[in-house]
């Protein structure tokens, strides 16, 4: 990230404005409105949020301060261990489905055209309403009316649950966040393919390399920052799952979607128990944090071998 | 050669048959008569074409009538959801944009004491899950005496999202400095160089973050279920949610529900048609949230 870049003042060829500390007045008037709301939706929200984790309080009565107690039951909360254990099996389900298939659409989108019509096409089911892909899935994968059932019935295949059923639930909703966001990668994907220089490929053309070799021994290693970008935001993006559970299964059957998004979305706003959710969602942001640093280090993602 | 280019695109054709085609089955199920849904399963044009399913959720059919078309009856209006939403998008984008490009503009171009410590804690700020912040947002909203109001729902992204703020910022830092140098030494102050003469420079970046923006917060679902339930300030996807709890769990209403989630697709469909070139162009920017 260049946010280390220097950013040169204009007016400096202006005397009335350079007297002291330079344009402080000016650039406070124009940073006011963002700065009360940073200061207002972030930082406060932020500070109470870590001062909330110490208490416990259900909204209504005073917030009562009860020193690491959240903490203390979170670590033998046997539903808190299993919510970031399908949390990070949703993120699995989801790199290993979304980044091979990404790949191979930006790939051959790489090699084949230069379409916007076919872009902007697969680009649809991620502009869309999470709700509503949600609720379309809930009916295209229904358990009994459905139409892939009806679909597989039609084939001599067996049926399938899918959100009804405890061990095909996850993979389903995987599936569908899957679905909705592989255009996407492959677009982001497809730009990162499109800075490799052509000279490259014609190269490797000369020597005989053919496109399979060519993919695996001059794009893949190439797309590295790419890569490791569309990661990083993949993983944060999977670890935020709410809208298709909140839809499709609730958190259910029997636990088997409650991931750590929907796990203190119930504790907060169907227990009220803003306290011990405050303490989830603080260590959920330590542990995200962490993931990204591990992350940008193992894929060094800010080294191109592009130089 | 040959045969590959074949195998190719018919993998690409695959991928999008595969991307379409559910899109198709929602609007197929939503002009289907509820009535006829589980017979004619697998016709691909509805054989028992009809628009009361849209009717209905529209609020323009009667109760007997919806009823009689597979609703539950309870009352639906997505003429005003579908007013709410577009309310909600168009201030929210409106309002961040201009807020946040006066930010960018100051961190990318005036001097004052700072400035790198403010862009280093916005930047910083692009870590936090919006888990973590929602709930005191939400009980500062509810103290606030805000809940089910628009200002409620606007108040956490309106003035700024850091991302905006940094996106907005390093385009300035990219714009040629020279227009601006020029209108100075015709004596532009500070505001006139910004508003006329860097804004109108900046039209596509402007275009490109408010389309982003506007996209984030149509498919906004969390902050407006808890902030937005009532029918005033009820928005397309918080309303599409409570339909399908309203619909019986036995038998949910598929027809309706369809009807409905076409409708939040259509918007979406016009922006791709008007700004899909630039959406598909521009995405390489979107990677932060």
């Amino acid at each position: 990230m260049s946010a280390v870049t220097q950013a040169k003042p204009l007016f400096k060829t202006v005397r009335r404005h350079n007297a002291e500390g330079g344009q402080g007045w000016a650039a406070l008037l124009f940073l006011a409105p963002t700065l009360l709301g940073f200061a207002a939706f972030y930082i406060y929200p932020s500070v109470r949020g870590v001062w909330l984790s110490f208490t416990d309080w259900n909204l209504l009565s005073e917030p009562e301060f009860v020193g690491l107690g959240n903490y203390a039951e979170l670590a033998g909360d046997p539903l808190f261990w299993r919510s970031l254990l399908l949390t990070g099996y949703n993120t699995v389900l989801n790199l290993a489905g979304q980044l091979s298939l990404a790949l191979l659409v930006a790939a051959l989108m790489h090699r084949l055209t230069k379409s916007v019509v076919l872009r902007a096409t697969l680009l649809l089911p991620w502009l869309v309403p999470n709700v509503a892909t949600a609720l379309l899935w809930l009916w295209l994968l229904d358990a009994n009316l459905g139409f892939v059932n009806q679909l597989l019935d039609a084939m001599g295949l067996p049926t399938h649950g899918f959100f009804n059923s405890p061990g095909e639930a996850m993979p389903s909703i995987a599936a569908v966040t899957t679905w909705a966001s592989v255009g996407y990668v492959a677009l982001l994907l497809y730009a990162g393919m499109l800075q490799i220089p052509e000279q490259v490929y014609e190269a490797a053309a000369m020597d005989g390399a053919g496109e399979v070799r060519t993919f695996f021994r001059i794009t893949l290693p190439l797309l590295r920052p790419v890569l490791a970008l569309v990661l990083v935001v993949s993983v944060i993006g999977c670890f935020q799952i709410f809208d298709t559970i909140a839809v499709t299964t609730k958190g259910g059957p029997i636990n088997a979607t409650k991931v750590i998004y929907y796990y203190i979305y119930q504790e907060a706003f169907t227990h009220f128990r803003m306290g011990y959710a405050a303490a989830m969602a603080l260590t959920l942001v330590l542990i995200m944090g962490a993931l990204t640093y591990l992350q940008m280090r193992l894929m060094r993602a800010s080294n191109s071998d592009l130089g | 050669m040959r045969a590959g280019r074949i195998a190719a695109w018919t993998v690409m054709g695959l991928a999008v048959l595969v991307t379409v085609f559910p899109f198709y089955w929602m609007v197929r199920t939503a002009l289907t008569d509820a009535s006829h849904l589980f017979s004619d399963n697998f016709s691909l044009i509805p054989e028992h074409f009809t628009w009361a399913n849209f009717k209905r959720v529209l609020g323009l059919s009667t109760i007997t009538e919806a009823q009689a078309a597979g609703g539950s009856g309870a009352s639906l209006d997505f003429v005003l959801y579908l007013r709410n939403s577009i309310v909600y998008t168009a201030v929210v984008v409106v309002v961040q944009t201009l807020s946040c490009a006066m930010a960018g503009y100051a961190l990318a171009r005036l001097r004052f004491r700072g400035r790198e410590m403010v862009f280093a804690v916005f930047v910083s700020a692009l870590m936090i899950p919006p888990i973590f912040t929602l709930l005191p947002n939400f009980a500062l909203v509810r103290n606030l005496g805000l809940l089910n109001t628009f200002a409620g729902l606007v108040a956490p992204i309106l003035l700024m999202t850091p991302f905006t703020v940094f996106f907005l910022r390093q385009f300035f830092l990219s714009l040629p400095r020279e227009v601006e140098e020029a209108a100075v030494i015709d004596g532009a102050g500070l505001w006139s160089v910004f508003w006329r003469v860097a804004l109108p420079m900046s039209k596509g970046p402007l275009i490109t973050i408010a389309l982003i923006n506007g996209v984030w917060t149509w498919k906004d679902y969390l902050w407006p279920l808890l902030v937005g339930q009532e029918e005033d300030s009820r928005v397309l996807t918080v309303a599409l949610g409570v339909f399908l709890q309203q619909s019986p769990n036995a038998r949910p209403d598929w027809t309706g529900l369809m009807a409905g989630s076409t409708l939040s697709v259509i918007p979406v469909l016009l922006l791709l048609l008007v700004f899909g070139k630039r959406l598909a162009n521009s995405l390489q920017f979107t990677g932060i949230k």
